[in-house]
């Protein structure tokens, strides 16, 4: 049967290559996300902080990378980055073209772009800590540091899972636009495949097929990780009662 | 800073604008459309029409635009059935392509909106409708849609913003708006941060002009949360 001759995994079959693909996917998110949390942490400081000039920086990045297209801001760390390697590798001494590798591009953008995402995310999760505990930890005589590893940090944690979910679905959709700096995740992958085949319907739906189940895989993760997060929370207080 | 590759760079990306607005408008009607259809089978209550539209809103938001956009573009081709129709002449043009796909993709999210808007409606309303006699369409048109479409009104609005970004991904299959014309002039020229914050003013601005425009319809629909003159303030 021809389909599974193009699906199989030996041989001349694109499974194993669609296989791998979506783990470059998973891996340009993953890290996109680790590199998202950073940005997105320092971001919701910012805004958080008493100082304006922060706070409008911060303002001003989460209006711009939620607000200008994704696959432009891929384009301008993808171009720009590889521009300005080679004005340093010029600086250096090396007269070629340095270009950005494509998945430290693309991970980079989009990480950029989920920054944004999260810096809400941890913006929300702050307001939810009650005004009470950190009051509590002052009275006690808790320096800075201490109550903001003991009281904010575990609650952000906690009160961000469920928007942390939603911006790594996000950050997996986005991960496709990777596919024009030419990383062959699995976006690019189903049009390497689709375009050598010709079979470009089964391949579109063979990759749209395995961004479900990556979808709905995390889902279920994020769902556990929330449930086991609230564990030691009664039910009456995660109801806000 | 030059001042005159600048304003070249934004006359150049601003002839792409009304591409961008086309897409834009015409996915947000069709999406619209599509999505009031998707939300009544999916609160219909018949079991078959429910089931298509959870399959439909878990597909669609599930996966990425930019594959369906390619499913559309490359693979109906494919089909003889398609491409000896009558719709070929149109399905052939990437433009009926890229709103198509931007249409569907929306349709799924804005169902999932307005059905949120649907839940929001308080049953005592419902009740007090049906009490004096309102039934069917006229309870939908009377009582439902429009407390619904009040509710759904913030999340819709982000909605829409998301689209205006979307409508960038139309590039990728040959309709030349905004982000395609600004990644072409980054490759021409190289200079890519003069060419990113001019495309990126474009969009910023665009945005800025939703969100207001939304923001009005907010409050024109809920002139009965106001007090009653606006001179008297409570």
């Amino acid at each position: 049967m021809m389909l599974f001759e193009l699906l199989g995994l030996g041989g001349k079959g694109w499974g194993a290559f669609l296989l791998l693909a979506t783990a470059t996917t998973l891996a340009v998110t993953a890290t996109a996300l680790a590199i998202g949390a950073v940005a997105g942490a320092a971001i919701a400081a910012a805004k958080l902080s008493a100082s304006v000039p922060l706070r409008l920086l911060g303002h001003v990045y989460t209006t711009v990378f939620r607000g200008v297209p994704e696959l432009l801001i891929i384009y301008l760390i993808y171009f720009g980055g590889s521009s300005g390697l080679t004005a340093v590798g010029q600086w250096l001494g090396y007269d070629g073209f340095l270009g950005l590798p494509s998945f430290a591009a693309g991970a980079l953008a989009v990480g950029i772009i989920s920054g944004a995402y999260q810096a809400e995310v941890f913006r929300g999760a702050f307001h939810a800590i009650p005004r009470g505990e950190l009051e509590a930890a002052m009275a006690i005589g808790m320096p800075r540091r201490l109550r903001f590893r003991r009281i904010i940090v575990p609650q952000v944690l906690r009160f961000a899972i469920p928007g942390l979910g939603n911006v790594w679905q996000l950050s997996l959709k986005d991960s496709a636009l990777v596919s024009v700096t030419g990383l062959v995740e699995l976006m690019r992958a189903s049009q390497i495949a689709s375009g050598s085949t010709r079979q470009y319907f089964l391949f579109y739906i063979v990759g749209g097929a395995l961004y479900l189940i990556l979808t709905s895989l995390s889902d279920r993760v994020f769902n556990t990780a929330e449930r086991r997060a609230n564990r030691s929370m009664s039910a009456s207080t995660i109801g806000g009662a | 800073m030059d001042f005159a590759f600048l304003s070249s760079t934004m006359v150049t990306l601003i002839r792409a604008l009304p591409t961008t607005l086309v897409l834009f408008s015409l996915s947000i009607l069709f999406g619209g459309m599509l999505a009031l259809l998707i939300t009544a089978m999916r609160v219909s209550g018949i079991r078959l029409l429910s089931g298509f539209a959870r399959a439909y809103i878990f597909v669609f938001r599930g996966s990425p635009l930019l594959i369906q956009m390619f499913l559309v573009f490359y693979g109906l081709g494919q089909f003889g059935v398609i491409r000896y129709s009558f719709l070929w002449p149109f399905l052939r043009e990437p433009m009926v392509c890229a709103v198509l796909s931007l249409a569907l993709c929306t349709a799924g999210y804005t169902a999932e909106i307005f059905r949120g808007g649907i839940r929001a409606v308080p049953a005592k309303e419902i009740e007090a409708a049906r009490s004096v006699g309102m039934s069917g369409l006229l309870l939908v048109r009377r009582i439902i849609a429009p407390i619904a479409f009040r509710h759904a009104l913030p999340a819709y609005s982000t909605e829409i913003v998301l689209m205006m970004k979307s409508t960038a991904l139309a590039s990728l299959v040959t309709v030349w708006e905004v982000t395609g014309v600004a990644q072409r002039l980054i490759s021409q020229t190289y200079r890519t941060m003069e060419v990113f914050l001019c495309a990126a003013l474009i969009y910023l601005v665009l945005n800025f002009l939703i969100l207001q425009a939304m923001n009005l319809l907010e409050y024109s629909l809920s002139r009965h949360r106001r007090p009653f003159a606006p001179g008297l303030r409570a």
